[in-house]
């Protein structure tokens, strides 16, 4: 059964890895301190990965949302919200299980041992629900309405919150640019002490941005209990053992509600059940492979 | 299969044509230049500068 819950970790972390890879494939950027500028950047990529990290070859959705959101001529963008229902009615949060690499570097960071990792706490689920106040405020209210006077409003997402933007762009190019290093101020001292936050964090809680904070998991987690991909439990085989719960870092327990918000359908309880009650669907139809 | 099954497959697929068609109307109506212009530039808000 180790051996088993080993492989099926290790599968994920190498498509986790390899997603993260194709979505920062310009490696040169991480040399020349520089951004990709080609076309690719037309298309949103499903996890969080900011657009302004050197090695990004496709966009964000959370900030490419913001950016049209925020513009003079459009106040919603159809595109990015489209392409978000697309990716969400599809998978749900599979999307943050196996391709978001700001998912992937906070798993990687509870990898460190630590004495006292936290598996939930007095108003942890009350917490959760944080992420959706994140995706209303910071990424569609503040833009839309906190405008200049040309009507224009900045990504205050990326700009107050985001500390996947300070890992993957903030620290690579200010490092590489004289001039960027010339112009950090309390703005870059906020950001860096949350992502200073997040990695303390993430080594203590398991996806702790991802439960609380990210916005792009407050959506996909809305499509979690109507998405072609989910999960389901077959009650007769099913001997209420908890294995599936004891063994969630996301603290669902699949077999009270397989559509939970907070399932990032990572499959490690399907892996440890030891009746094979936990399987895989597809609209209707289920899938008893293991 | 039952009726009610049928009906959640039904909304799926519904949900992902409606995703799919807001896709299309974005680029007709012209967002992504607006998206693309600030993906190629250097966020400043992103990296913690603007
Ligand atoms: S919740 Fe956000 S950061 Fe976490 S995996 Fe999902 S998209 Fe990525
Ligand atoms: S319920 Fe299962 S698939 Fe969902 S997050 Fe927990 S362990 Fe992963």
């Amino acid at each position: 059964m180790a051996k088993k819950i080993n492989n099926n970790k290790n599968f994920r972390y190498s498509i986790q890895a390899f997603w993260a890879l194709v979505t920062n494939s310009f490696l040169i950027g991480f040399v020349q301190g520089k951004i990709y500028q080609g076309k690719i950047k037309n298309v949103c990529v499903p996890g969080l990965n900011c657009y302004s990290c050197p090695g990004a070859i496709a966009s964000c959705p959370i900030g490419s949302l913001q950016a049209v959101i925020g513009s003079y001529e459009f106040k919603w963008s159809f595109y990015v919200a489209g392409f978000l229902i697309f990716i969400g009615a599809i998978m749900g949060r599979f999307a943050c299980g196996w391709l978001c690499p700001f998912g992937f570097i906070q798993e990687l960071l509870y990898k460190i041992p630590f004495v006292n990792k936290i598996k939930t706490f007095k108003g942890d689920r009350a917490m959760r629900k944080l992420k959706y106040m994140f995706l209303v405020v910071f990424v569609i209210l503040m833009p839309i309405f906190i405008v200049d006077i040309i009507g224009q409003g900045a990504p205050y997402f990326c700009k107050l919150i985001c500390p996947a933007g300070t890992l993957e762009g903030g620290l690579p190019l200010v490092l590489m640019n004289k001039s960027l290093q010339e112009t950090v101020g309390w703005l870059y001292a906020w950001k860096n002490l949350l992502l200073i936050i997040t990695i303390i964090g993430s080594v203590i809680i398991y996806r702790p941005f991802c439960k609380y904070v990210c916005p792009l998991g407050a959506i996909y987690s809305l499509f979690n209990p109507i998405s072609v991909f989910k999960y389901h439990v077959d009650k007769e085989k099913c001997n209420n053992c908890h294995a599936c719960s004891n063994s969630c870092k996301m603290n669902v327990d699949l077999v009270k509600n397989p559509n939970d918000l907070e399932c990032i359908r990572c499959g490690s309880c399907k892996t440890i059940c030891p009746t094979h009650a936990i399987e895989y669907k597809c609209l209707q139809k289920t899938s008893k492979k293991d | 299969m039952h009726i009610q099954e049928r009906h959640i497959n039904l909304i799926s697929l519904l949900i992902v044509l409606i995703g799919v068609s807001s896709m299309v109307f974005g680029v007709f109506r012209g967002e992504t230049p607006v998206m693309f212009e600030k993906a190629i530039n250097i966020c400043l808000e992103c990296i913690g500068i603007g």
